[in-house]
């Protein structure tokens, strides 16, 4: 780093190449974070300008508001299924695509057309979450116009007569928005894991292979430590999206602002935007907002914990 | 060991077993080779799964909708552009409109202003300047959630919902945080010798920054900007929160993405699924183009970002 001399004039350059972008970044990030703690004490409606400090009685409502609680349980369950299996179908396939190709004198190498793969792979995470929540409410079409359905009654495996209703059955739902952040995720996280897996030096698998390890136990004992980092990482993100889930949710499922059928697909981030624009209940959305921040603080913290091992230096 | 094989090619890999085995013969270790074409089968399933439903609505643009509505797996029958046409009319031509004005100057200005300050918290020692730094790199923490309610009152106080400088100011903050961080560490690795040299010709600090560093900095502007731009056209809650219509006479100005789903709802009254499938088509198209262009720059650049 270089080290300029503190001369007369710089605080002024200093300052006047901070001004503008900490200004913006002021107003419309920090302070609204800020805000978003005082409101959420109030029962501002958002309408008026006026509105009482209530304490934490948003706070109490939101432990008893049974679909508030549904969202609260439903994102939990794609914290834990999002990140699992799409971690594990990257390293999977950044596994095929970095040593899956056949071995040799040269060592462990990665499959022909492996950069083919990765061009590919990455493709949905280009696609806005829109584009993809109108391709795949296309995809679940509940009749068999939907290329699931219409596969499936291909196959024989469903009766035209009583096609599945992907989006409109309480129980399958959350599991087919699951598949959609799965099928979009995996690309991304596959050339990541790559990524890490190539900076491991050659003469490590070598080494093992020499030993006479299989590779699914070079992988299990020498690929899988040596990523651990970038996997760590990656459940963390993950973890985030999984909190997340508005776009989806709010555009492929019915109701206001989606969450249907009967609040089975409802996350948090869909009851705060309906509370907040349908039922312009702001303070009580706020809340929302606070409980959201605290969750994905305690989300990373104790992933990034529960995950912690070793550091291996290489 | 260099056998060289007519490149299978992932047309006959996803035919899978058989023929690939055949061909390679038994000339490798038995381990290598199974795991190979086992490799390639899973990898060629997935990579049909990504591409399959992307040209399956493609192709949707060119059926009836009523074949839409019949049989998912129908061959086209219309192979005239005219769904593409009255998507475009449909609004897609002027959400794409609104998308690159507000694009136009928000990504400028995002690398701009992110370069600037990522450039004095990078290179000028002063006091604070870590404190600055965590405080513009930790906003990429929370969950934009956090702030939408106080955000919407504090851009309409500004009398700036549902308008392009509204949006774009948003936009350039809320890529602040990622834009920083990544340009901090890039400044931070240019030279210094080029900077002392230049100071000794006597050129002034905004000088320098505009005329050597920002130009060194080519690479990682390159970079940062494909990021933000993905980010921004992307972008969908922002949008629909500070992008609707205030009053009865207040002009639509809907991003793409919000438009597409707005097609959505429109072509489901409508029922004329061609258009919304041309819709989404067209949408794509760029994003396809951008990231076969800069493939290598947005896996590499993603890629570092994340493992920082």
């Amino acid at each position: 780093m270089s080290q300029v001399a503190q001369g007369k004039g710089r605080t002024g350059f200093i300052a006047g190449f901070l001004i503008l972008p900490l200004a913006l970044y002021l107003t419309f990030v920090i302070w609204p974070y800020i805000q978003t703690f005082g409101y959420s004490f109030t029962n501002w409606s958002g309408q008026s300008p006026t509105f009482d400090f209530v304490g934490l009685d948003n706070y109490a409502a939101l432990m008893k508001d049974e679909v508030f609680r549904g969202a609260l349980w439903h994102n939990l369950l794609l914290l834990v299924f999002v990140p699992t299996v799409t971690i594990l179908l990257a390293l999977f396939f950044a596994f095929m695509v970095n040593a899956g190709g056949r071995s040799g004198a040269g060592g462990v190498r990665g499959v022909r057309g492996s950069s083919v793969y990765k061009i590919v792979y990455f493709f949905p995470q280009v696609l806005s979450l829109a584009i993809l929540a109108v391709l795949f409410g296309a995809v679940y079409r509940s009749d068999e116009g939907g290329l699931l359905n219409g596969f499936l009654t291909k196959l024989g495996l469903v009766d035209p007569a009583h096609p599945v209703e992907w989006l409109n059955q309480p129980n399958l739902v959350l599991w087919c928005l699951l598949l959609v952040v799965v099928w979009h995720g995996v690309g991304f996280y596959l050339v990541l894991f790559s990524a890490a897996m190539q900076s491991v030096p050659k003469d490590i698998y070598e080494a093992a292979l020499l030993d006479g390890a299989g590779r699914a136990q070079t992988f299990l004992k020498v690929t899988l430590p040596l990523l651990w980092d970038s996997v760590q990482t990656s459940a963390v993100y993950l973890g985030i999206a999984a909190m997340d889930m508005f776009v989806l949710v709010s555009t492929m499922t019915s109701g206001q602002f989606g969450g249907g059928p009967d609040h089975h697909s409802e996350v948090m981030a869909t009851v705060l935007m309906r509370n907040f624009l349908y039922f312009g209940k702001s303070g009580y959305a706020c809340a929302m907002g606070v409980v959201m921040l605290v969750l994905t603080m305690i989300l990373s913290v104790v992933t990034l914990r529960a995950t912690r091992r070793e550091r291996i230096e290489f | 060991m260099t056998t060289v094989i007519k490149a299978p090619g992932e047309a006959s890999a996803e035919r899978s077993g058989g023929s690939g085995r055949s061909k390679e013969g038994g000339s490798t270790g038995s381990d290598g080779m199974v795991l190979n074409v086992f490799s390639h089968g899973f990898l060629a399933v997935w990579a049909i799964l990504i591409v399959l439903p992307l040209i399956w609505l493609a192709l949707g643009s060119f059926k009836t909708d009523s074949q839409i509505g019949g049989s998912a797996l129908s061959w086209p029958s219309n192979w005239h552009f005219d769904a593409f046409s009255r998507a475009w009319d449909k609004g897609i031509g002027d959400y794409f409109a609104h998308t690159l004005i507000v694009m136009a100057f928000s990504v400028p200005l995002t690398m701009l202003l992110g370069s600037m300050a990522a450039y004095v918290l990078a290179r000028y020692p002063f006091p604070g300047n870590r404190l600055f730094y965590y405080f513009f790199v930790s906003g990429a923490m929370f969950p934009v959630f956090l702030a939408l309610v106080p955000l919407f009152f504090m851009v309409k106080r500004l009398d700036m919902l549902n308008t392009y400088q509204g949006l774009i100011l948003v936009y350039v903050a809320y890529s602040m945080p990622f834009t920083v961080f990544f340009m901090h560490s890039f400044f931070r690795t240019l030279p210094t010798a080029v900077h002392e040299a230049a100071v000794i010709d006597g050129a002034s600090d905004t000088r320098i920054f505009f005329q050597v560093m920002l130009p060194m900095a080519k690479p990682g502007l390159i970079s940062v900007g494909i990021f933000n731009v993905l980010g921004q056209w992307n972008q969908y809650i922002l949008p629909s929160v500070l992008m609707q219509p205030q009053t009865g006479s207040d002009p639509e100005r809907y991003m793409l993405t919000q438009g597409l789903i707005q097609l959505q709802y429109q072509m489901g009254y409508e029922t004329d699924l061609p258009v919304l499938f041309a819709g989404v088509t067209i949408a794509m198209i760029p994003m396809l183009v951008v990231y076969l262009s800069f493939q290598r720059q947005i896996q590499a650049g993603l890629t570092s970002a994340t493992l920082k």
